[in-house]
C-alpha cells in the first residue's frame, strides 16, 4: 500500500483551525522556510501586515516567476500555451490587460442583476433536497451544485457536462496526485475548454465567453480565451462550494450564531465576512517570486526566491482583531485577506459574497432543525487540496 | 489642522474589485468598465475613509489640505 504523502506545513489544519505550529511561526519568527507540495523551498509569510505587504506589491513579488515543478518536461511553447489567459500567472501590465476585460462582468451592480436567478437556483436545490428526503449530503446536493450552476450559466459552459469537468478540476487541485496525472488532467481540461471557445467563436452567446469573443475576440487568442474560461470555471466552483460546505458545518458547531444567520435578515452580510476570515479556505494563494532582495519581518530573502502567504494565520492575527480564534458572525471583520489583496484580489469576490449571502440564510430557514447526520469525528476534512473544505457533510433535519 | 479631507481615486490603478462600492455606496460607484467613480467631492466621511485601506489595488488615497 502506498502511503499518503505528508501534508505540507502551510496546509496543515486542525479541523477549522490552522495547526499550532503555524500560529507559533506567526508569534515567533513570522517567516519560515519550508518545503512546498511540489518539493520546492519557499518562505512562508504568516502575519497579517506582512501578507498584505507582499500581496500588494506585484513589483517585488511577481506572479510571473519562472517556478517549474521538478518533473516538468514541457516545451517552452507548451508552457506558454498553458499559461495563456491565466491571470494569476502574469504581472501588470499583462495582467491588467486581461483583468480589465473581465471587470465589467463582476461589478457590484452586475451582481445585483444576477440576484433573482441565484435565489431561484438556491430554492430549486432546497426543493430537490426536501423531495429526496433526509439524510442528505449537503456538499453533493447544495454546496457544490449551486455555485457550479451559477458559474456555468454565467460563463456559458453546458451544465450537463458538470460530472466530467468537476471530476477533473477537483483532482487538479488535489496536491497529492502524480505529475503524470496532473499533466493528463490539464490536457483534457484544455481540450474541453478549447472546444467551448471554438463554439463561442462561431456563435457567441449572451454569456461571458460570448461577450469576450464579441468585445475582445480580435485581441484575445483562442488559447487565452480557453485559459480565462478554465480559470473562471475552476475558481467559480472550488471556492464558494467549499465555503458553503465548511461554513454550514461551522454554523452547526455554533448554534447561537446559526440562529442569528437564520432569523435576522441583516446578519448574513457580516456573517459571510466572518466565515470568510475564520475559515480562510484558500491556504496560501499562488507562489510569488521575489524580483529583488527583500526584508519581511526582519528576514532577508534574496532575489528569485519563492514566497507563500499563509491566509489562515494572517486572518487570525491578534494584531488585527481581538480574540481572533473565536468565530463571531456579528463582527463582520472588514479587511480580511480571504480573497487575497493587491491586483490579484479575487475577481469573483462580489459573486461569491452574493451567493453566500443568499444561500446560508435560505438553507437555514428551509431546514430550521438542520443537524449533522454523523458524529463530528466522522466528518472528512480535505487535507491535500489547494482549497480547504469537506469531502461530504451528511445532514438531517 | 486646517482644510478638508477628501478621497482621490486613481482609475489607472483600479482593478474593479468593488470593495469601495460595498463599503461606502454613497461615495463610490463603478462605471460600465467596472472602474471606480467618485460620486461626491464632499469631505470624506467615516465610511469613505474606511474604504481606503480596504481597496485591494491601492487605488484610493486620502487627501488633506
Amino acid at each position: 500500500m502506498t502511503q499518503a504523502p505528508p501534508v505540507p506545513l502551510h496546509m496543515q489544519r486542525d479541523r477549522f483551525d490552522p495547526v499550532e505550529e503555524l500560529t507559533r511561526i506567526r508569534q515567533d519568527e513570522g517567516v519560515r522556510e519550508l518545503e512546498t507540495a511540489f518539493g520546492a523551498r519557499a518562505y512562508l509569510v504568516t502575519r497579517h501586515s506582512d501578507v498584505r505587504e507582499v500581496l500588494a506589491d506585484a513589483t517585488r513579488f511577481s506572479n510571473a516567476g519562472a517556478f517549474q515543478p521538478p518533473e516538468d518536461e514541457r516545451s517552452e511553447q507548451q508552457r506558454e500555451r498553458d499559461r495563456a489567459g491565466m491571470m494569476l500567472a502574469f504581472d501588470p501590465p499583462e495582467h491588467t490587460r486581461l483583468r480589465r476585460m473581465l471587470t465589467p462582468e463582476f461589478t457590484v451592480r452586475r451582481m445585483r442583476r444576477l440576484e433573482p436567478r441565484i435565489v431561484e437556483i438556491v430554492d430549486e436545490h432546497l426543493d430537490a433536497m426536501e423531495r429526496a428526503g433526509r439524510p442528505a449530503d449537503l456538499v453533493a446536493s447544495f454546496a457544490l451544485p449551486i455555485p457550479s450552476l451559477v458559474i456555468c450559466e454565467l460563463l456559458g459552459v453546458p451544465y450537463a457536462d458538470r460530472t466530467e469537468f468537476q471530476a477533473r478540476t477537483g483532482r487538479l487541485l488535489d496536491l497529492s496526485i502524480t505529475m503524470d496525472e496532473r499533466r493528463e488532467l490539464g490536457r483534457a481540461n484544455q481540450a474541453y475548454m478549447d472546444e467551448l471557445v471554438a463554439r463561442a467563436r462561431s456563435a457567441p452567446g449572451e454569456d461571458m465567453l460570448g461577450m469576450l469573443v464579441r468585445e475582445h475576440g480580435d485581441d484575445l487568442s483562442s488559447a487565452e480565451l480557453s485559459g480565462i474560461g478554465s480559470l473562471l470555471l475552476i475558481a467559480g466552483h472550488e471556492t464558494t462550494s467549499n465555503m458553503l460546505g465548511l461554513g454550514t458545518l461551522a454554523l452547526l458547531r455554533h448554534p447561537d450564531q446559526l440562529a442569528l444567520v437564520r432569523d435576522d435578515p441583516a446578519a448574513a452580510v457580516p456573517a459571510v465576512e466572518e466565515l470568510l476570515r475564520w475559515l480562510s479556505i484558500v491556504h496560501t494563494g499562488v507562489l510569488r517570486t521575489t524580483t529583488t532582495e527583500v526584508e519581511i519581518a526582519g528576514h532577508r530573502i534574496g532575489a528569485g526566491e519563492l514566497v507563500l502567504c499563509a491566509l489562515p494565520t494572517a486572518n487570525r492575527d491578534p494584531e488585527v482583531l481581538a480574540d481572533p480564534q473565536r468565530l463571531d458572525v456579528r463582527r463582520g471583520a472588514p479587511g480580511h485577506l480571504a480573497f487575497g489583496h493587491g491586483v490579484h484580489h479575487c475577481l469573483g469576490a462580489p459573486l461569491a459574497r452574493m451567493e453566500m449571502r443568499i444561500a446560508f440564510p435560505a438553507l437555514l430557514r428551509r431546514f430550521p432543525n438542520l443537524a449533522p447526520a454523523v458524529p463530528y469525528e466522522d466528518i472528512g476534512f480535505r487535507a491535500y487540496h489547494f482549497v480547504y473544505g469537506l469531502h461530504a457533510l451528511p445532514v438531517t433535519w | 489642522m486646517s482644510g478638508r479631507t477628501t478621497i482621490a481615486a486613481d482609475r489607472d490603478v483600479c482593478i474593479g474589485a468593488g470593495m469601495c462600492v460595498l463599503t461606502a455606496p454613497d461615495v463610490f460607484d463603478q462605471d460600465d468598465e467596472g472602474l471606480v467613480v467618485l460620486l461626491t467631492a464632499e469631505p470624506a466621511d467615516a465610511a469613505a475613509l474606511a474604504a481606503v485601506p480596504l481597496c485591494p489595488s491601492g487605488a484610493l488615497r486620502v487627501v488633506t489640505g
